[in-house]
């Protein structure tokens, strides 16, 4: 043969190479994921660096050097066998009554009690969207439990129950008052000015937008401001509605402009085909708002109304600077308490309020979520 | 109405009530009556109650002395000054925070953003915890924490930590070098102003050669020389005319330098967290906007990761960013009203807080104070809508 000099034939198998680097598994992960390049590894090593020097501190204060029971400060303090102290969960295991009633009287709270029950009731059925009768449902939200919360809460001595003023609220109880107070005002509000801003009568447009832009525009606390110091020279002489009251009144405006907006969003996101429908059908404008339109918009619009009540949420620790006793300020004044002064308390006093916020927040932006997901499915195809 | 015969038929006359239109104008007139009487009777009500509590109306108080004092003034302001000259100190200080906030949050919300979609699942988780813990938790427990739980528990004026060149840091706030510029130092600033002039000059200029020639020019570089290198050279060469009023560290008091109060660190630290992590989100959604065919279509003209990042990706994410960040600007604003809880000398704090104690007349100052936050969100968006239309899709 003529290339028999320059073939080369192999006549048996070369020997396996190595399998590939792994490309599965933890080791494969980890170098996909954190050191695939000179960059990457960089920024692995200062994250982890940031999760060392924050992370271990944060659990040896909250967890591994607290103090879980005490009665007073000197438990709290650094002493020769235990140097580091870390949170004084005593404090607020000690306080905890305070924080959740504020001055409510000790042998009324039962009251509180039964309102947070009825309120989780509530909050329960309307969230959970296939319970039944959530009509029913609406109904107990919006005006039977306001109604019993009031009786519940403010006394009425004709059945029995003794006069408590809201000046004596506090802690938990005012929070979530105020909180609740904001949705379940801002929603039929805020369902009422987004008609309004999208209405074809130019006057009730006008006034809509007037106030919509208006509350968006100034801060909550100037918001606040009016409602505590223009609002009593607003009405009558004898009137002169009470701190709470007050502060409520600017929170439900407040939250009634943001809601119209969210509304609005998704009055908009209704096809157009929907309003020509229900007016070919001869339905009249309220009918075809009712039965039509709005079940669809607010259905759509349950994950942002959800995303509001968190920020409502948030916002609601204002009421602090028109001297109201919330969640947050009775924390303020429980810290600077003498009976518990240690370099440790304040600290814990806002991990605590931290934690709890957190705990509500957090809860409520997956709800939140999960509602998303759920309608979204309704779109996939 | 004739038909095509030209036979009349009568219609019904709807009576007036069902007619759209006449009720369309009844309900109007209706709502204007309704908020024609609301608004008639708080202010007749308020002119009782105001008479009655004996407290003046009007202006008039604008150029009455104040008597307070106020701990940080950018502008000359004394305890003989008059409340229009504290009106104004406030409204600095706001828009001090504001603006120093804005900036720090963009920058720090648009990293975190970034760093969200990182590959790196060390470094999207923890800015995703970040971002999870600081949106969930109100801003004000925020300014609290930061200012009484870590500001106001550092060592006090004797042990205060030195800070490497030359700076204190204690409870009562950070102290730094004062910089004190000579007069020669005014030949280094006509150089930076003429060093960015120069360099939006370059940049117009290579854009044009781009587009014309498909050459690209070493902008960044070039920049970086004009805009720092040139003062820079120019500061040298004059000998750098600067000289630094170093902070003393006395028994009682630290003399000398520039005093940042832990209040306005406080403030303009949380703000930049709370706020950042909200750019942040808008941030990442925006990017999530963008189509991952563009990123595909980039890859496969060649483009390298980086090119497609700066050239397809960002300039197309910008305008899904844009509106909500107008929206997050104005929030940071607003919020910084919260400096009333920790005692920050800002409009409110000043016009809403004291101002309206000493006066008591607080339809006049409540309604300043609402008409300058309303100027400020009506010129902010309206800045922001400008730019808006410039970035906005081109329809052809």
């Amino acid at each position: 043969m003529a290339n028999a000099a320059a073939a080369f034939v192999r006549t048996t198998p070369i020997p396996a190479m190595p399998p590939p680097r792994a490309l599965s598994g933890a080791l494969g992960w980890a170098r996909d994921n954190l050191f695939s390049s000179p960059l990457n590894i960089a920024l692995t090593v200062a994250s982890a660096l940031l999760v060392a020097w924050i992370v271990p501190p944060l659990a040896k204060f909250l967890i591994i050097d607290a103090v879980w029971d005490g009665a007073s400060r000197v438990d709290c303090l650094p002493r020769a066998e235990r140097p580091e102290v870390g949170a004084c969960w005593a404090f607020v295991i000690d306080r905890i009554n305070f924080f959740t009633y504020g001055f409510y009287p000790i042998e009324e709270r039962w009251r509180v009690d039964v309102f947070f029950a009825l309120l989780a009731f509530g909050v329960g059925w309307m969230a959970w969207l296939d319970a039944p009768r959530r009509d029913l449902g609406a109904f107990y939200f919006f005006i039977l439990m306001p109604l019993a919360s009031v009786v519940l809460l403010l006394g009425f001595p004709a059945i029995g129950l003794s006069r408590v003023s809201t000046s004596q609220w506090g802690g938990v109880l005012v929070t979530i008052v105020v909180a609740a107070v904001g949705i379940v005002a801002s929603l039929p509000l805020g369902v009422l000015l987004a008609l309004g801003r999208r209405s074809r009568m130019p006057a009730v447009r006008l006034f809509s937008v007037i106030f919509i832009e208006f509350v968006r525009g100034v801060p909550l606390i100037t918001v606040l401001f009016m409602a505590s110091v223009m609002l009593p020279l607003f009405v009558p002489d004898t009137w002169s509605p009470d701190k709470l009251l007050r502060a409520l009144v600017g929170v439900a405006l407040f939250s009634a402009a943001y809601m119209a907006e969210v509304v609005r969003a998704g009055l908009q996101a209704i096809p157009k085909g929907q309003y020509e429908a229900a007016m070919a059908v001869g339905l009249s404008y309220w009918q075809s708002m009712r039965q039509i339109v709005l079940p669809q918009a607010l259905r759509i619009t349950i994950p942002n109304i959800v995303n509001s009540t968190v920020a409502l949420f948030k916002d609601t620790t204002l009421v602090f600077v028109v001297g109201i006793f919330d969640f947050l300020r009775t924390i303020e004044a429980a810290r600077v308490d003498p009976n518990w002064a240690t370099p440790v308390t304040s600290t814990t006093g806002y991990a605590f309020a931290a934690i709890f916020y957190l705990i509500f927040c957090y809860g409520l932006s997956r709800y939140s979520r999960m509602v998303e997901a759920r309608l979204a499915a309704g779109d996939r195809r | 109405m004739t038909t095509a015969s030209g036979v009349a038929t009568k219609i019904p006359k709807t009576p007036l009530i069902y007619n759209p239109k006449v009720r369309g104008i009844a309900y109007q007139a209706v709502l204007c009556i309704i908020i024609a009487f609301l608004a008639w009777s708080a202010v007749s009500n308020a002119v009782d109650n105001l008479a009655r509590a004996k407290i003046a109306s009007g202006f008039g108080f604008w150029d009455t002395t104040a008597g307070f004092d106020i701990s940080q003034t950018l502008i000359e302001y004394s305890t003989t000054s008059t409340y229009g000259r504290a009106f104004w100190v406030g409204l600095i200080n706001t828009l001090l925070v504001a603006g120093i906030g804005i900036v720090l949050a963009t920058i720090l919300g648009f990293i975190v953003g970034i760093a969200r979609l990182s590959k790196n699942w060390l470094v999207s988780r923890v800015a995703g915890c970040y971002v999870e813990i600081i949106r969930n938790l109100p801003l004000l427990l925020q300014l609290l924490f930061w200012y009484n739980a870590v500001l106001k528990a550092l060592p006090g004026i004797r042990e205060s930590i030195a800070i490497p060149g030359g700076g204190f840091l204690n409870n009562r706030g950070l102290f730094l070098p004062q910089p004190v510029f000579e007069p020669a130092a005014r030949f280094a600033l006509i150089a930076l102003l003429a060093g960015v002039l120069a360099a939006i000059g370059y940049r117009i200029w290579a854009k044009r050669r781009q587009s014309q020639t498909g050459q690209q020019s070493p902008v960044l570089w070039v920049t970086l020389g004009l805009v720092i290198a040139l003062p820079l050279a120019v500061l040298a060469l004059s000998g750098f005319p600067v000289q630094f009023n170093y902070p003393e560290a006395g028994r009682f008091n630290i003399r000398g330098g520039v005093e940042v109060l832990p209040e306005f660190a406080a403030l303009l630290f949380g703000l930049v967290t709370y706020t950042a992590a909200f750019i942040a989100e808008n941030v990442r959604a925006g990017i999530l906007a963008v189509a991952k065919g563009q990123t595909e279509a980039a890859y496969s003209l060649g483009l390298r990761p980086g090119p497609t990042l700066r050239l397809v990706v960002v300039p197309q994410a910008m305008r899904v960013i844009v509106p909500p960040l107008t929206n997050q600007y104005l929030n940071l604003t607003k919020n910084s009203t919260l400096a009333v809880a920790i005692g920050y000398p800002d409009l409110v704090q000043i016009f809403a807080g004291t101002v309206l104690n000493q006066t008591g007349q607080a339809v006049e100052v409540i309604a300043i104070t609402m008409a300058v936050y309303l100027t400020i969100s009506l010129v902010t968006s309206g800045l922001m809508n400008l730019y808006n239309r410039s970035v906005a899709v081109v329809e052809r």
